[in-house]
């Protein structure tokens, strides 16, 4: 077997082959989980660009009913009380600017320092030598087992002690350094580095310090743009940690708003319309970034969840 | 930075580092060359070590110990020895959102390994399309809480859409997140929504290190492609499936915000899996001390089933070598 695999590249195009009924089954069921996965992306857009009598009289139809950006302007807090009340929304109107900033606040804070100081601790696992290395790395690892549940009412609890709760710092801390994941993950790229790259600089009388931010960093932007996407995509989507530790507007992020959102219903029944424009403006921000960078991360993947 | 120099001021190779890539890989370096790392070392693992120590070791040590007292966060915790243990063996709520978490986990990984097998397999039988990929992942980029409120809204029981397709088949309408039978699968089912994608990815990975002329010598020998798919793929997987499988098993078991934003626990505690419930405990009723005893509850069943599975699958040997 071990022969075989030295001759050919694995990942050549499968041939073209003439029409089968084996073929044709696998690609109707290939359609339909395209049709899944997407749908109700659409029906998201769809309910956000109707008007909830509209949604009331008629549930089926497929485009818009009654277009309107009144759901935006609803979840955007840029109508009054009774405008929005007339139109099947809630009369306490949630600002969804200032959480869409909390969270691109938290996101970047989190995504930028945890990829800083991530890569630096790598480094130092894999290219510099210093005793108890090993040691220190293999509680690292030990860390990766904990589940993050564990860590979170303790984590709660220290916090608290600090005084941060409710401040956009309380929701980064934690994740703010670093994850075993990451550390992980940008040691093994680190060690892949040739070691006549770091002598050729050492000859030419770089520092360790100046290697590592002109010859380590920039031959591992890949993997390092892939861990930041996930990295801003995992934070933005949290939601259990940010509910525990934000109680007001000043730290609300998008997820929590959208939840409580969610339970503002009024009495006439569920703001559809104005829930999915907030659903809405809570994820395009991530399939925007996704769009951007999406070639890359979707093949580098399989790097990142299984070594 | 702690690395006395000689030699002139740097001027790095321009080119170098490209140059470099072609040239065979060494990994780490030798014993001996680099003396006197360590200071620059400890600053350099210093940010990660203080966030490690803080927001991971400590609060572990923290838990554990959290869990043998009595805490409602304004007074002093109080020691109280087994006593929480004893109240969880106890409580029957426990005990039942165990249950209904363990249904949870078995429906929705079960669901999502096949799917993401297949999905896997039709991605590197069918086409490479880089494109479709994206498609698959798209889900994964939506939080728990979209994922939640966009299913809410397409299976309500008066308006959604999946509702109105089925009573126009002829069906009854189902109350899925209201109802007690239907909730948990449910729920499951959302979850498979957004995450089959990324295990599906995750298990393409393993399958392109499987050398197509495997597939090739097969299909020479007239095997059909179900047959390869059980004596070629299933075999060569086998390491990589059972990896994804204890990792989204043990992201199963955390379940909460989907649970959070649809039922809120409802109807009648039929999903109020063991996270909501730890929730509820700390936050709803203060007893941090009960809430960290069913949190050291939850991480031993979690390690026991690694274990488990880890030995099962025997996941540490790789059949490609």
């Amino acid at each position: 077997m071990a022969a075989v695999t030295t001759t050919t590249p694995t990942s050549v195009r499968p041939v073209r082959r003439r029409f089968s009924f084996g073929r044709a089954a696998a690609w109707t069921v290939m359609g339909l989980i395209v049709l899944i996965t997407l749908l109700p992306f659409y029906w998201i857009l769809r309910t956000a660009l109707s008007t909830n009598a509209g949604l009331n009289a008629d549930p089926t139809n497929p485009l818009p009913v009654d277009l309107t950006t009144s759901g935006f302007e609803r979840a955007l807090g840029m109508q009054s009380a009774e405008e929005a009340v007339t139109q099947g929304g809630a009369g306490g109107g949630l600002d969804f600017w200032r959480y869409l900033l909390n969270s691109v606040l938290v996101s970047t804070l989190i995504t930028g320092c945890q990829l800083f100081f991530s890569a630096m601790a790598a480094y130092a696992f894999s290219r510099l030598r210093w005793r108890g290395r090993d040691t220190v790395f293999g509680l690292f690892l030990a860390g990766m087992m904990v589940p993050a549940i564990f860590t979170l009412l303790p984590n709660f609890v220290l916090i608290k002690q600090l005084h941060l709760v409710d401040t956009l710092l309380g929701i980064a801390l934690p994740t703010m350094f670093m994850t075993p994941f990451a550390v992980f993950f940008l040691r093994q790229f680190f060690m892949n580095i040739p070691r006549e790259v770091e002598e050729a600089a050492l000859l030419d009388g770089a520092g360790k310090v100046k290697i590592f931010f002109r010859v380590v960093l920039p031959m591992a932007s890949t993997p390092i743009v892939t861990l930041g996407v996930l990295t801003y995509i995992t934070s933005w989507n949290d939601y259990f940690w940010p509910l525990m530790v934000s109680y007001s507007d000043s730290s609300r992020v998008l997820t929590v708003a959208l939840a409580i959102f969610r339970a503002q219903t009024p009495a006439t029944g569920v703001d559809w319309s104005g829930l999915m424009a907030a659903t809405l403006i809570a994820a395009l921000p991530m399939l925007v970034l996704f769009a951007c960078f999406a070639r890359r991360i979707v093949s580098s993947i399989g790097f990142t969840g299984i070594k | 930075m702690t690395i006395a120099s000689s030699s002139p001021p740097s001027r790095l190779p321009t080119g170098g580092a490209a140059e470099a890539r072609s040239k065979p890989r060494t990994g780490r370096i030798e014993a001996g060359e680099d003396r006197g790392d360590g200071r620059l070392a400890a600053l350099f693992i210093a940010p990660a070590l203080l966030g490690f120590v803080v927001f991971l070791l400590w609060p572990t040590l923290r838990g554990i110990y959290l869990s043998f007292t009595r805490y409602n966060l304004l007074t002093p915790a109080e020691w109280v020895g087994l006593d929480n243990y004893v109240r969880m063996v106890n409580d029957p709520i426990f005990w039942d959102s165990l249950k209904v978490t363990v249904e949870y986990v078995v429906i929705n990984i079960g669901i999502q390994t096949v799917a993401a097998l297949a999905i896997a397999v039709l991605l590197q039988r069918l086409t490479q399309s880089a494109m479709l990929r994206g498609i698959v992942l798209t889900p994964y980029l939506m939080s728990n809480v979209v994922a939640g409120l966009v299913w809410l809204w397409i299976l309500d029981t008066q308006l959604g859409i999946g509702n109105e397709i089925i009573s126009a088949v002829g069906v009854d309408r189902i109350p899925f997140l209201a109802d007690e039978t239907w909730a948990i699968p449910t729920i499951a089912l959302i979850n498979v929504w957004r995450h089959v994608g990324y295990t599906a990815l995750l298990l393409f990975a393993g399958l392109q290190a499987i050398p197509n002329d495997m597939y090739e010598a097969a299909r020479v020998d007239g095997a059909s492609e179900w047959r390869m798919f059980w004596r070629i793929t299933m075999p060569l997987l086998r390491p990589v499936l059972a990896v994804v499988l204890i990792m989204t098993v043990i992201g199963s078991f955390q379940v909460f915000d989907t649970v959070a934003v649809t039922t809120a626990g409802g109807p009648a505690n039929a999903t109020n899996v063991l996270q909501y419930y730890i929730y509820g405990s700390a936050f709803g009723r203060f007893q941090f001390g009960y809430a960290s005893a069913m949190s050291v509850a939850l991480l031993l069943v979690l390690s026991a089933i690694t274990i488990l599975q880890y030995r099962l699958t025997r996941a540490g040997r790789t059949d490609l070598g």
